[in-house]
């Protein structure tokens, strides 16, 4: 079963943000990829990540909970994580567990990008 | 397109291998496009089938090795059952899962898998014994949204 999973990140050019794009299921290796990203990313000082979702329609609990490991993080550095183009269900799914009050959540890049920096 | 008068069934057998969950939600996509399902309700019902399913990859102990699965087509509803023939467990046992808790540390990060069901699906019950867990899930057809 196919189920190839791919990360991007892009940066900022003056540190302000960075954004993590996936491609693909996001289970538990998926989820993994993602922490780590996001993990180097608090680590070299950045506050401010967006999660691309656009390439991931699908994603399970797993993969969820290792969301949660990035909100937590995030939480301890006074960061801001966003969340863009959700699927509809996915979108639910987050609202049902809470992640929105912890994470905006935003329909494009653009509109999470100026989100994000609009209380620096 | 689907016009049957009679209740009809589809049956998949996947094997307990990492990401065959999979496999499981082309045959639901398959089978609710057959139904006129809307695309919303198509994605819905994917993610609850993902979260059955690898709560029996992870929690059956199943030595048999399977999850059956079945598709039962109705006029206005689907309904799915999952079942594994593996150690089952306590259903009233399964904590609620709070964020506030996890983020807190207080509670594992994991455990969602029953509540996604729930919010996704119309109607979700699960029989869980020794013999096994089988897991009924319903979801009615919008008239309104279907494509």
């Amino acid at each position: 079963m196919n189920s190839s999973f791919a990360i991007a990140v892009r940066k900022d050019p003056q540190g302000r943000f960075a954004v993590v794009i996936t491609d693909g299921y996001i289970n538990n290796l998926g989820g993994e990829k993602i922490g780590e990203a996001a993990h180097r990313l608090i680590a070299e000082g950045y506050t401010r990540i967006i999660i691309n979702l656009e390439k991931s329609t699908v994603i399970n609990s797993i993969g969820i909970s290792v969301l949660i490991e990035i909100i937590e993080k995030m939480e301890e550095t006074h960061g801001r994580l966003a969340f863009c183009h959700l699927t509809r269900t996915i979108q639910k799914t987050f609202t049902m567990m809470g992640l929105v009050q912890y994470a905006s959540v935003f329909e494009t890049e653009n509109d999470a990008v100026l989100g994000v920096l609009a209380d620096a | 397109m689907y016009h049957a008068e009679e209740p009809r069934e589809v049956s998949l057998t996947i094997p307990i291998v990492p990401n065959m969950e999979m496999a499981a939600t082309h045959t639901a996509e398959a089978v609710l496009r057959l139904m006129r399902f809307s695309s919303d309700q198509i994605d819905e019902v994917k993610h609850a089938l993902i979260e059955a399913c690898i709560n029996a990859f992870e929690h059956s102990e199943s030595r048999e090795g399977n999850v059956y699965i079945k598709f039962f087509i109705d006029r206005e509803q689907l309904t799915l059952t999952i079942q594994d023939f593996g150690a089952g467990f306590e259903t009233d046992c399964v904590p609620r899962p709070s964020l506030v808790r996890k983020l807190a540390g207080s509670e594992p990060k994991r455990g969602w898998g029953l509540v996604m069901m729930e919010s996704l699906m119309d109607d979700v019950h699960i029989d869980s014994g020794p013999q096994g867990t089988r897991i009924v899930m319903i979801k009615k057809r919008l008239e309104e949204t279907a494509e």
